[in-house]
């Protein structure tokens, strides 16, 4: 198999488990892979990227412009900032809660509301809402492994859901693990009635 | 034996180890930080891990080992390297008996560091080989020659990795646990191990001569590729040759070039690979290191090649490669097309900008936010440092006045008080970046009788590189616990006129304790203690209140990234928040509370 996958988003919002865990699951069903996460400063609040390259044929650890199969955006801006990314025919899964910025100079009025539009009109795209989709398990934190259900049920991941999910088992820690793997489940069965329609 | 899906900092380590490293030594620093982590969280025996108070403690007790015949190995960011560079330049004169291998990873863009310095030029400088891996696959495998090419020729060599090799994962094939290898320990010999001018000299000589031999030997080294016959040819070092084969993977006839040992030049092996060339492109980050040594190599040999690069304006003197900048700049020099033809971004909405902030609930916030009232209109002069803290710079709470290296906030602050006596100067300094090099410059700003605050922000961890534990923590890599050694002690020690610890959290009893600083004489101390969020989680959340006015003054005040507007109203992220209370001090009509 052959797919680049990139996950975007805010530091903090948990960008990297997702990434972690699709990287692991390609490798549970012999695939090469290659990653490469934002570390450092940026992760206080700026803008942060993952980049998961399944496939023999990579060479650069970073997804190249108008290369990804799939773009997992986290908020509505982010997809924006880095649709550059995505290939013509590409899938993009956003969540549509938006986080403002944390000064008031520049986003005061940013909603995400513009975002979701140019992202509807022009690609292939499943819009989240985080909010709703977390509310059942108490915390929009478990944002991360939802998601990763909405890509499996819409088919793009290109991965099998029973691996995912064994992975989500290896990796969370075994006090979140009966919430997240509910949360994988609601995320699955959103990507699926998205997917039917 | 297994695969390990590793970052490359993973990979560096697990090489080390598979290289029976009987030492490792560093300072914290990004992109170098997990090294150490990763080589602590896989099973070893015999191996010494530590985190040193800085880069040149790590870079002494790394030299000491190879001393003794150990392999040792010690780990910095770029900028640490500069710290290490006293012991660096000495040491490369003594040489080493056990296998040295000094990690210093480079930061092109910068993404996280003050400088886009280039560590080859470091190594040229001390006259030492250096390797520089594409990958973390590759970073692995050249970890493991790097001790025995340091064996061979009896000095340090630096491994100089990109932050996107650190922070690139891949998987390693490698042992699943690790034993040291056994070594014969310090030979006493004054002749050899203690630096005088004339070991320096005759060792300057004997360096320059085996420097040759080392080329030669480097150009039939294993990482120093070429494929393809095209009379113009693309030279690629470090992971830009990973971006430049993105490109070439389509047009195999291309000649491409990988140089993998920057330093000493593998001069045999570029001229063969340049036989035919008209013309070469050189596609580096940070300093154009391969073309002005091409251009030298060329002169020396009398080729008719022309060179292209950062000197010629075909590559950015500045930030860094990827796929894309480098196919343009491949595309255009070879003429090939090198559109990607993507979806039609015309008319997408400008993302807001996102300036990294300190985290929601970061006790720092409270810290800086008490020195802002209690200085309310009085002079003052903020001299931040190098941590997480650097970001009190950001507005609102504009809190950071200068910063140029680790440690210098202390000894700036010092300078402007002898500049402007009228001003108050105040330096904030982390405490790891306290013991790592606040130390000395209170010892001097206490000798020269300076009039200052020193505020130390102690929030007990090594926070922006990861939370790594360091002097005051009462914790190391090797043992736990240890003693906790005292910020407060030392301080006293120094002669610190007075010491006050308050809890930044406790917004009045901090203010108050500025003010009276500011009222002393002399050295003074605040030491800032409350723990790093990231670390000790607070399940304590606050929020607003009906009351709420709008008056919007907790988030023109603090810029806590979980306060937000909604509605003209203050609204809390309930994700997002800790429950420090600093925004419910600060409202005027008592709309923020607990929940």
């Amino acid at each position: 198999m052959k797919k680049d996958i990139m996950i975007c988003g805010v530091g903090g919002q948990g960008t990297v488990l997702a990434s972690k865990i699709i990287a692991a699951s390609a490798m549970d069903e012999g695939c090469r892979v290659h990653s490469a996460e934002t570390i450092g400063m940026a992760q206080r609040g700026g803008p942060v990227t993952s980049h998961v390259r399944i496939g023999d044929d990579v060479f650069s650890p970073l997804i190249p412009a108008s290369g990804a199969d799939l773009l997992i955006a986290f908020e509505p801006s982010e997809a924006v900032r880095n649709l550059k990314y995505l290939k013509k025919d590409g899938f993009v899964i956003v969540n549509s809660i938006p986080l403002k910025p944390a000064s008031l100079g520049g986003g005061a009025d940013y909603d995400g509301k513009a975002e979701i539009e140019f992202l509807t009109s022009r690609c292939r795209c499943l819009v989240v809402n985080s909010d709703e989709l977390c509310r059942p398990f108490g915390s929009s934190k478990f944002f991360n492994i939802a998601v990763l259900g909405a890509a499996v049920g819409a088919g793009e991941l290109g991965l099998k859901g029973e691996t995912v999910r064994n992975e989500i088992i290896r990796t969370v820690p075994e006090r979140f693990l009966e919430k997240n793997l509910a949360a994988f489940s609601a995320g699955c069965k959103i990507g699926e009635e998205k997917k039917c329609r | 034996m297994s695969k390990k899906y590793v970052m490359g900092n993973g990979a560096i380590a697990l090489g080390a180890l598979s290289a029976g490293v009987n030492l490792i030594s560093g300072y914290p620093g990004t992109p170098s930080s997990e090294i150490i982590e990763t080589a602590s969280k896989f099973p070893h025996q015999g191996t010494y891990l530590e985190w040193s108070v800085n880069e040149k403690a790590a870079m002494e007790v790394a030299a000491a080992a190879a001393y003794c015949g150990a392999r040792a190995m010690v780990t910095m960011k770029q900028v640490g390297l500069n710290v290490a560079s006293d012991p660096l330049m000495s040491l490369a004169y003594v040489g080493v008996k056990g296998g040295m291998v000094v990690v210093s990873a480079d930061d092109p863009g910068p993404i996280s560091s003050q400088t886009e310095q280039d560590t080859r030029r470091f190594a040229e400088f001390a006259r030492i080989p250096v390797f520089d891996p594409s990958s973390p696959e590759e970073a692995f495998e050249m970890v493991q020659d790097a001790f025995d090419y340091s064996e061979k020729y009896k000095t340090p060599v630096i491994l100089r990795p990109t932050t996107r090799v650190d922070h690139a994962y891949a998987s390693i094939e490698a042992p699943d646990s690790f034993k040291a290898g056994e070594y014969e320990g310090f030979v006493k010999d004054s002749k050899k191990w203690v630096i005088f001018p004339r070991l320096s000299y005759n060792n300057h000589l004997m360096i320059e001569k085996r420097n040759i031999e080392i080329g030669r030997d480097f150009s039939s080294y294993r990482f120093n590729t070429v494929s393809g016959s095209s009379d113009k040819a693309v030279i690629a070092t470090g992971v830009s040759f990973a971006y430049a084969a993105e490109f070439l993977k389509e047009h195999p006839q291309v000649r491409f070039i990988k140089v993998g040992t920057p330093y000493p030049l593998p001069e045999d092996f570029l001229i063969g690979a340049l036989d035919g060339v008209s013309e070469v492109l050189c596609l580096e980050e940070l300093s154009p290191f391969i073309e002005e040594s091409l251009l030298k190599l060329i002169g020396k040999h009398r080729l008719n090649i022309k060179v292209r690069g950062k000197l010629t304006g075909d590559v950015p003197s500045g930030g860094e490669n990827d796929t894309d900048s480098a196919g343009r700049i491949i595309g255009s020099f070879l003429g090939l097309d090198s559109e990607s033809k993507g979806l039609d971004l015309s008319s997408a909405p400008t993302p807001p900008a996102r300036p990294p902030v300190l985290c929601a609930g970061c006790p720092h916030r409270a810290s800086f936010y008490a020195v802002k009232k209690a200085m309310k209109g009085k002079k003052a002069y903020f001299c931040g440092d190098i941590g997480c803290y650097t970001l009190g710079n950001a507005m609102p709470l504009d809190m950071v006045d200068t910063c140029l290296c680790m440690g210098a906030g202390i000894t700036m602050a010092q300078g402007f008080n002898h500049m402007d006596s009228d001003a108050t100067a105040i330096s904030f300094t982390g405490d790891s970046t306290f013991f790592a090099s606040g130390i000395t410059g209170v010892v001097n700003a206490v000798y020269n009788a300076a009039d200052m605050i020193v505020c130390i922000l102690d929030n007990s961890t090594t926070a922006m590189t990861g939370h790594q534990p360091h002097p005051g923590t009462g914790r190391n890599l090797m043992s736990a616990p240890v003693d906790k050694i005292s910020i407060e002690k030392i301080l006293l020690a120094i002669g610190v006129k007075r010491v006050v610890t308050v809890d930044p959290l406790d917004l009045d009893a901090a203010v108050n304790a500025v003010r009276e600083c500011a009222e002393l004489s002399g050295v003074k101390a605040i030491i800032f203690k409350s723990p790093c969020v990231a670390i000790v989680k607070s399940d304590k959340k606050m929020a607003v209140s009906d009351k709420c006015i709008g008056c919007l003054r907790c988030i023109k005040e603090i810029g806590c990234p979980a306060l937000s507007v909604t509605d003209g109203k203050a609204v809390i992220d309930e994700n997002l928040c800790t429950g420090c209370g600093l925004c419910s001090k600060l409202c005027p009509v008592g709309a923020i509370g607990g929940v």
